[in-house]
């Protein structure tokens, strides 16, 4: 059976403006399927421009890859005929990062969730289209009563938040991409939703795609991790493996550089930047990475598997190389 | 030591068609010289307008309707409007919630900081302006050449450390920065706060940093106080707090963030922040506060001193022995 997304070997460049130059790279050949036998919540992390977005995009079809292609079930995306564009727009869900900009501040939110009921004639009554919304909203914690005729302003980000996951569930999908959805609530209320999102990945069997860039919170709702750095995947694998022993220097540097809450104060005094300083080509990060050598300059590091479920992009490390990543992406890899 | 900063019953309000709101509530700390205080809480509990009002920048439809505030031996609530506006810059600085978005995006930073010293009457001449300039960039990590570039063409972090420039380009004793890393990627927010923490200590001044990460709190400043509603509800050393919150509000903020550690179920704080302009009776944390009794729903408590540099305000908490 294909999987339900299968991306492979995608990458994109942004055209330069202007006529001359190369454009941006901002996702350079990834490899990865999603199946929805085994759903899993599988985090993007990177810091801004790392491309982890594009890949979302990429992933819900809302931009068309420069090279490689999206398959939907054994499909490419981009030629899908129209009924099954529908079906992939049922089975695959957006959740996106500001939940002030998704709504149309004259209508009530009411409006975000019938909408849809009516677009995929997911019922054949209004009461039953009710009873549905009811449903979803209950099932990401919300008590219908309270958000139901209300308008935007009168609700607060992280209840609109959960209202965006909601209308999500509605359609029953199989993938959820959410694209830094708790970025702009506060810290207090992040767990709530990132709470709703692990109840719908284990109790509905609802694959979700974690993009962040904040590596806390991914390491508390994933199984398993994507590590992005400069439109390359750095390195994937068990969430467990990565966070508590990463191979690849960005991850440690990433690691490093959060501050937690601890009585031990050694977070000001690390995370000085060394490395090559210029950039020479070959791996990415070894203008900033303290282990950079002169061997690292000489080509980009392929993706290599290090252990069963991870592989690492870097020199320092060996392992027979890895094309798709779904090979060390849980549960798949741990099973 | 005598405090160079001393907030005493400073109060906020703000006029809504709904009713008054008092986004500060009688609100008293005071500052070390040096000292490093964090101000906490979520969205909503007063926290920005509380560093706002110790510049004097409330703007109506609010005002600040109650406390004073002292820098070292000058009363600011007693100052005229153009003597306050000197006092900013010389005195208190602020590095500001979103700073990338506060640079003027048709002026290039060189100049953003030389308006700095025209207005508060630096005679500087054109030369003495320039290395006065290259210097302050370099104390922040940029280089000097960044002074001719326009605030579009600098990254965020770039941006962040030309707005600490401004801030520090008078020698201020106190330092408020708000938020002034909440945009930033986590390795950008450390060189940020790195540089903070060295241009804070290379000018001996003090810093009242805001923001709602406890693990940024934890790793940067000395003390914390913790804002609900307006209150600041418990002050304490960090380690203190840290380790043995009091206020199950600071408890269940810090336990709401995520942990590096181990994987635990994800909690978060159960229910919203009240609306200010229509607070619970008694303790405004009280609906949401899982050791809630019965004198907390009817009963405001007090801020108790619980000690040296400690303050809680909270029915539960016993004093000490």
């Amino acid at each position: 059976m294909s999987a339900l997304i299968q991306a492979d070997a995608v990458s994109k460049r942004f055209a330069a403006s202007g006529f001359t130059g190369e454009g941006t790279l901002a996702l350079d050949t990834i490899t990865l399927a999603i199946d929805p036998a085994r759903p899993s919540i599988t985090a993007v992390v990177g810091e801004s421009g790392s491309g982890k977005t594009t890949l979302a995009r990429i992933l819900l079809g809302l931009i068309a890859p420069t090279s490689g292609k999206v398959l939907y079930q054994g499909e490419d995306l981009q030629t899908l005929p129209s009924a099954r564009r529908q079906q992939f727009r049922r089975d695959v869900q957006a959740v996106f990062q500001d939940p002030y900009e998704v709504y149309n501040p004259f209508y009530r939110v009411d409006h975000v969730l019938t909408t849809p009921v009516r677009n995929f004639k997911l019922a054949a009554s209004k009461a039953e289209g009710r009873h549905l919304i009811e449903e979803s909203l209950r099932a990401v914690g919300l008590r219908p009563e309270e958000i139901l005729g209300r308008y935007p302003h009168q609700l607060s980000g992280g209840q609109r938040q959960r209202i965006m996951v909601a209308r999500a569930l509605l359609m029953r999908p199989k993938l959820i991409v959410a694209d830094e959805p708790v970025s702009m609530v506060d810290a207090s209320l992040r767990a709530t939703i990132l709470g709703s999102l692990r109840k719908l990945n284990e109790e509905m069997g609802i694959s979700i795609i974690y993009i962040t860039h904040d590596l806390a919170t991914a390491y508390q709702v994933s199984d398993s991790i994507l590590v992005m750095y400069r439109a390359a995947v750095v390195e994937a694998g068990d969430v467990e493996r990565v966070v508590r022993h990463p191979q690849h220097p960005y991850t440690q540097k990433l690691i490093a550089s959060i501050p937690q809450v601890d009585t031990e104060r050694g977070w000001l005094g690390g995370g000085e930047e060394s490395g090559l300083g210029v950039n020479v080509g070959g791996c990415r990060f070894a203008p900033r990475c303290p282990f950079a050598e002169a061997a690292c300059a000489r080509a980009v590091p392929p993706l290599l598997r290090t252990e069963t479920a991870r592989a690492v992009a870097c020199i320092r490390h060996a392992g027979p190389p890895l094309e798709d990543l779904a090979g060390v992406l849980a549960p798949a890899a741990m099973a | 030591m005598r405090p160079v900063l001393r907030v005493e019953g400073l109060s906020v309000a703000f006029d809504h068609p709904l009713g008054l709101v008092r986004a500060v509530d009688d609100v008293s700390f005071a500052l070390r010289p040096r000292e490093r205080f964090g101000l906490a809480g979520e969205s909503g509990s007063g926290k920005s307008t509380m560093a706002l009002s110790i510049l004097r920048m409330i703007k109506p439809p609010g005002r600040i309707d109650g406390g004073k505030v002292w820098l070292e031996d000058t009363q600011l609530s007693e100052l005229s409007i153009e003597a306050m506006r000197q006092l900013r810059l010389q005195g208190l600085a602020m590095v500001p919630q979103g700073a990338m978005n506060s640079l003027n995006p048709v002026l290039r930073i060189g100049d953003q900081i030389n308006d700095a010293f025209v207005d508060h009457g630096v005679a500087l001449s054109k030369d003495a302006a320039r290395a006065r300039i290259d210097e302050l960039l370099r104390t922040v990590g940029l280089k000097p050449e960044v002074a001719r570039l326009y605030p579009h063409e600098l990254s965020g972090g770039m941006k962040q450390r030309a707005c600490i420039a401004i801030a520090i380009c008078l020698n201020p004793k106190v330092i408020i920065a708000d938020e002034p890393t909440s945009a930033l990627d986590v390795v950008v927010q450390l060189q940020v706060m790195q540089t903070l923490a060295r241009v804070q200590e290379s000018l001996g001044a003090a810093i009242i940093l805001v923001g709602h990460d406890m693990g940024l709190m934890a790793q940067f400043v000395d003390r914390l106080g913790v804002m609900y509603a307006g209150r600041l509800v418990e002050v304490a050393p960090i380690a203190d707090i840290i380790t043995r919150p009091r206020h199950p509000y600071t408890k269940a903020l810090i336990s709401s963030l995520p942990s590096l550690e181990k994987k635990a179920p994800m909690t978060g704080i159960p229910g919203l922040a009240p609306l200010l302009r229509d607070l619970p009776p008694g303790c405004a944390f009280h609906p949401r506060c899982t050791a809630a009794v019965a004198r907390c729903r009817a009963e405001k408590p007090l801020v108790r001193a619980m000690g040296e540099d400690t303050t809680v305000a909270c029915h539960l908490v016993d004093d000490p022995a």
